[in-house]
């Protein structure tokens, strides 16, 4: 492409993408602003920054107990959902059977279900248990609706693997065990550790059955966040520190795993 | 074939592959089966005397609920808008990244961050921040030029919603479509520009049906995660003013966890999931038409 082209089309996409980019500075500008100059019309550009709202979210409103939920929730159903899905992905995509397709397409079909279809059932489940505003609840959830997406991504990272190396650790007489543990696990470590950041992602961003199924106790950051949806035009710069602690880890997960999202969110049909 | 065979017999793979079988089996039929029971009884949450069967009544309550027709459409206008919104920009803006200019890497990452932002902070970024009447970012931007302020949720209620969602969503078709787009094969460009092919036709004839696999794709997910947009509605409008960002979503939790109605949010449940199934097969099906060459 010739060089003003391209220089006009960096131009526009640059614009765009700073226009895009805009809403998220604009809280991270809020964040630093006391309460009166983040209300403060005309809009203020120009300030003397404070970090005084991320301590005061810190101590008034108790952040790190949300916090908390939210990383215990998202690793746990991440671990679970790993332990689940790597020997099945691992089994179809170096075993393949007559009903592998299938069984791949059946999983894929489980996300045409939508989550508000079964709201009822998982709400009065989670009360009959005794789970509703517990963090195994959401885990459980959590778990469960990465894990088609989970198998998937692996599936597609194995099946990439040479079959021949198995063959040749097994002729060597290595087991099974030893085959997986010193052959093919160094070689899929980062399938698996995109998959897992992936499914942290998800299960972080999760908030439909965050904002249904807790209250105070077992509450992610997405529901806390949204707890501040109550008192208008109160608070604004304070709501903009947390929902800046809130996205930073997963704005950092997300830049470094852009390649590997495709393929997940996409079952592997575009990599 | 025959080593893979030998392989096949001396590796059982059913235990490795029916957990996860198995725990996607219980997901989704449990939930389905009861949904569906719940659907034909009679049952409230707050009036434990009232059981027993009903028969269709929940779907004849719910089908003639003179609020349902316009529920449906904006379930819909709010799916199909924000998917024509999300792959057409992503379309045109992928074929513009895909030009390899100064600090691409970097104006990329701006543009897919807003996926990662959990829904709960989009909507009240936009809400507060950005679309609020009076301390808005817009309102002070609108006043400042001598134009009068708008309300964004009470007079664009359904807009402001499918704004907020096409932000959210269109890094996702974006990152999705430049992805399959740089997969493109370079020689093939290179002979259709020898050909004498300009950049307008590259990207219609050559472009666009290269993309049309990752189209097909995220027309299939967007159905999905769309028609459960619920965050979005229940941190800025709650399905008001009226009902006027009422969807199927939010119809049912408002059902079920406010009126504690289970029947009835049962039978809206079912509704929603004939609804995903339909909309999704004919939206593929007529994407596969158009774009599968």
């Amino acid at each position: 492409m010739s060089g003003v082209k391209t220089w006009l089309a960096g131009g526009v996409a640059w614009l765009i993408a700073i226009v895009n980019f805009f809403p998220i500075f604009w809280m991270l500008l809020a964040s630093l602003k006391t309460e009166v100059e983040a209300v403060q019309t005309p809009p203020l550009f120009i300030f003397h920054p404070t970090l005084a709202n991320y301590r005061d979210i810190f101590a008034l409103q108790g952040y790190a107990g949300y916090a908390f939920n939210s990383i215990a929730i998202s690793v746990l159903a991440t671990l679970l959902m790993l332990l689940v899905a790597v020997p099945a992905a691992f089994a179809m995509a170096f075993y393949p059977g007559r009903y592998t397709r299938d069984i791949l397409l059946w999983m894929l079909s489980t996300k045409m279900l939508p989550a508000v279809g079964v709201l009822v059932p998982i709400y009065l489940l989670s009360r009959d248990l005794g789970l509703l505003d517990t963090r195994t609840a959401l885990v459980i959830i959590d778990f469960l609706s990465n894990l088609p997406i989970g198998v998937w991504m692996l599936f597609t990272f194995f099946r990439e693997t040479p079959k021949d190396i198995i063959e040749a650790s097994r002729i060597d007489g290595a087991n099974v065990g030893q085959t997986i543990l010193y052959v093919l696990l160094p070689l899929v470590a980062p399938g698996i550790a995109s998959t897992a950041l992936l499914s942290v992602i998800l299960c972080w961003n999760e908030a439909f059955w965050s904002l249904n199924l807790t209250a105070h106790n077992a509450a992610p950051l997405t529901a806390f966040i949204a707890s501040f949806s109550a008192p208008q035009g109160l608070f604004w710069a304070r709501l903009s520190a947390a929902s800046v602690l809130a996205i930073a880890p997963i704005l950092a997960f997300g830049w470094i795993s852009q390649r590997q999202l495709v393929r997940g969110l996409t079952f592997g049909a575009v990599k | 074939m025959q080593r893979d065979g030998h392989s096949a017999a001396r590796v059982r793979t059913i235990p490795l592959i029916a957990p996860s079988v198995g725990a996607l089996l219980v997901w989704m039929i449990v939930p389905l089966a009861m949904t569906l029971w719940f659907s034909f009884r009679r049952y409230n949450l707050l009036n434990p005397m009232l059981t027993g069967f009903a028969g269709i009544n929940n779907y004849r309550f719910l089908l003639r609920d003179p609020a349902l027709p316009s529920i449906l459409v904006i379930t819909v206008v709010l799916v199909l808008a924000v998917m024509v919104l999300t792959i057409s920009l992503g379309v045109v803006l992928a074929a513009i990244f895909n030009t390899g200019f100064p600090g691409q890497g970097i104006a990329r990452v701006l543009m897919i961050s807003p996926f990662f932002v959990m829904p709960t902070v989009s909507a009240l970024i936009w809400k507060n921040l950005l679309m609020h009447p009076v301390n808005g970012l817009f309102a002070g931007v609108l006043r400042s030029l001598g134009f009068p302020v708008i309300d964004w949720f009470s007079s664009f209620p359904l807009i402001s919603i499918i704004i907020i969602v096409t932000w959210e969503w269109l890094p996702f078709a974006f990152l999705i479509l430049l992805t399959a787009l740089q997969s493109l094969d370079e020689e093939q460009l290179e002979a259709a520009r020898l050909d004498g092919a300009g950049t307008i036709a590259v990207f219609f004839f050559i472009q666009v049906p290269h993309m049309a696999r990752a189209i097909s794709v995220l027309v299939m997910m967007e159905t999905i995660f769309l028609l459960s947009i619920f965050a979005e509605i229940y941190v800025t409008t709650a399905g008001g003013p009226g009902i006027a960002t009422t969807n199927l979503p939010f119809l049912i939790y408002q059902r079920a966890l406010l009126a504690f109605n289970i029947g009835g949010a049962s039978a809206a449940g079912v509704i929603a999931i004939i609804l995903a199934n339909v909309l999704a097969a004919l939206l593929i099906r007529t994407v596969a038409r158009r774009l599968d060459v």
